[in-house]
């Protein structure tokens, strides 16, 4: 494996020119980039751009055709055991939530730490329901994900992630399918998990999350990395002319 | 504030419902001149005419065929260990298996109040007395679920052997017959046609070619043939495959039924399968479930569950179709009402023979329809 160059030696994350391809459509042209250690880094782009599916392929969810992808010294590769051994560092939450409705939210969260994890039923829903706690919902542990709302539902699958203990937490456009008032509220839950040290990579749209939180903006279009700056630079001095266009349409509203 | 209630009188009903505009009246009351005669006549025809005298002069016939009198002890065996764990069942897990264990011991319970002969209604209390017992003797204790799993699961060739016994003391296959034979093609057939069924649905769905394309050959060939088709090739292939094996009539036939019933259970179950959307199997790909982890614990509960009318439906075809076992030769609940017909004893009785070997067969059809509309309400299917 080359070494990719800019990569300091606590990286956990490596990517080294990852494509792919959906069919004959090139989604991931060549991206090569690093993230460290609690570092917090908010992706962002026109849809279509490649971010969700970059993040996705993280963790295997969508398989990279060219490249390499290290995860905390692992490489995702076709070997099954390397996966399973990533997936269980690698934590995601999705924008359409995936709870597994046929369990409760106690249930939901304890699933990973009883099968994956190995720990017994009472150890995992003690670190549950101390998780459904610090996302303060821990009055619904005992409720089915229908009979909560729509933020409450995000942040019972954050602490589903959180409950496998990964090094890394990837957020795929997590509040876009909420109501408005309900934003705020896992929004909130992520800034908390920002400041624990969580090394974070979210895919949003937030841009005042972005602005508050973030370490580093990665500025994605067709498929590459076109602008990754601090969030001061990346808002108030972009280099490219398509990320000025992006922060010019996205600020207005 | 409360809602409104909804319960109306059964005439403010009739108003709204049947008489509500001047054509609905006209057709209301057609409806109900046209059932008053059908009943009318069926009512004279039962009570006037019928002569009901050939159900019970047959009834150990119709129960278990021409399974020897002296042996009929290895049958109440079979019931009494199905008590045991219907009874054992009740007390661990309660809630439905408790109602199912009530009306199965219910059933005993009247019959023991009906003019049976003095022994067999022995048979009938004594079988009560041991679903009670065993309920108490199990109540409560839930650490031996798994016990009473793998029990259920070896009960199964336990039945078998008791029915059968061994050698020439034994009863040979041949004399199982009535309700007995048709309950046994039937349960196993339902019993062993569902995993069945299940892995040849995740074997259609599977990522490797090979096996997608063997199980889709194997449920379209099947489907692609008719049943007595099945049943006659079991009978007749089985044998010339298997020379040296002595597989019997009854066995062929229950391979066939489950051979037969597994390919149209895959496809309710891929149904199901399907119906799941993509982010469920992902995030438990996303939190380390492996394949057999995500099926089992996330993609299969709710397949099933959202296909449990399906399936049941498929139970119940299944439990009708044993009847068909009566064209090789064996004598099921359907093939007993037909010997008992051709005997000259009650020539002519069709009409009673009939129609008692199909209130047999909608009653265990209908339990089986209620059941899985109790299982769906327990489960909250539609809920969550």
């Amino acid at each position: 494996m080359a070494e990719h160059e800019n990569a300091p030696n606590d990286s956990i994350i490596v990517c080294e020119d990852v494509h792919k391809w959906f069919d004959d459509f090139h989604v991931l042209k060549g991206i090569t980039t690093s993230f460290e250690k609690g570092e917090r880094a908010v992706i962002c782009g026109p849809s279509g751009s490649g971010k969700s599916t970059f993040i996705r392929t993280l963790n295997r969810l969508e398989e990279h055709q060219r490249g390499t992808i290290v995860i905390d010294g692992v490489e995702l590769s076709d070997d099954l055991r390397n996966i399973n051994l990533i997936r269980q560092e690698v934590g995601m939450v999705f924008q359409q939530f995936n709870l597994f409705p046929h369990l409760t939210n106690l249930q939901n969260i304890t699933l990973g730490p009883i099968r994956v994890r190995k720990m017994t039923k009472s150890e995992a829903e003690e670190i549950a329901l101390s998780l459904l706690e610090r996302v303060d919902i821990a009055d619904q542990a005992y409720k089915y994900p229908s009979e909560i709302s729509g933020g409450q539902q995000q942040r019972v699958a954050i602490a589903r992630a959180l409950a496998m203990e990964p090094k890394i937490m990837l957020f795929d456009e997590p509040t876009s399918a909420l109501d408005p008032e309900m934003i705020t509220e896992v929004l909130d839950v992520m800034r908390e998990l920002a400041r624990s040290g969580m090394t974070m990579l979210v895919v949003t749209h937030e841009m005042g999350f972005a602005r508050e939180v973030a370490d580093r903006i990665l500025f994605f279009d067709e498929g590459a990395i076109v602008e990754d700056a601090a969030p001061a630079d990346f808002f108030d001095n972009p280099q490219h002319e398509r990320t000025k266009l992006f922060i010019s349409q996205t600020l207005q509203h | 504030m409360k809602p409104p209630a909804h319960t109306k009188g059964p005439a403010r009903w009739m108003k709204d419902n049947l008489f509500n505009t001047w054509y609905n009246v006209l057709l209301s009351c057609l409806a109900f001149i046209c059932l008053f005669f059908i009943f009318k006549t069926l009512l004279t025809w039962a009570f006037t005419e019928a002569k009901w005298g050939v159900i019970p002069a047959n009834l150990q016939l119709f129960a278990v065929g021409t399974y020897p009198r002296e042996q009929i002890w290895r049958v109440w065996s079979v019931i009494y260990i199905l008590c045991v764990f219907v009874g054992l069942s009740a007390g661990i897990w309660g809630g439905l298996v408790l109602r199912f264990a009530v009306m199965f011991g219910g059933i005993w319970f009247i019959g023991a109040f009906l003019p049976f002969g003095f022994s067999t209604r022995g048979w009938f209390l004594g079988a009560v007395a041991i679903i009670a017992a065993s309920f108490f003797l199990g109540r409560g204790r839930t650490g031996l679920r798994p016990w009473i799993l793998g029990g259920w699961l070896l009960s199964f060739p336990l039945i078998m052997i008791v029915l059968r016994g061994f050698g020439e003391s034994g009863v040979h296959t041949s004399n199982w017959g009535g309700l007995l034979l048709t309950l046994i093609l039937a349960v196993v057939g339902i019993v062993v046609s569902f995993p069945l069924g299940v892995f040849l649905a995740l074997c259609r769905q599977s990522n490797l070619p090979a096996i997608r394309w063997v199980s889709t050959a194997y449920i379209e060939m099947v489907r692609g043939v008719p049943l007595i088709t099945i049943l006659f090739m079991g009978n007749i292939l089985i044998p010339i495959f298997m020379p040296g094996l002595d597989i019997n009539q009854v066995l062929r036939m229950e391979l066939a039924i489950t051979f037969f019933s597994a390919a149209y259970m895959a496809e309710n179950v891929r149904g199901g399968l399907q119906g799941i959307p993509r982010g469920q199997h992902e995030a438990a790909q996303a939190i380390g479930l492996n394949y057999v982890q995500t099926m089992l614990f996330i993609v299969l509960p709710q397949a099933l569950r959202s296909v449990i009318p399906a399936i049941v439906g498929q139970f119940i075809a299944l439990f009708k179709d044993t009847s068909l076992v009566a064209i090789i030769g064996l004598i099921d609940l359907l093939g007993v009402a037909r010997s008992v017909i051709a005997n000259r004893d009650w020539f002519g009785l069709q009409a009673e023979v009939y129609l008692f070997a199909a209130i047999i067969y909608f009653v265990f059809s209908y339990s089986m329809s209620y059941g899985s509309q109790e299982i769906e309400t327990a489960l909250g299917v539609g809920e969550h």
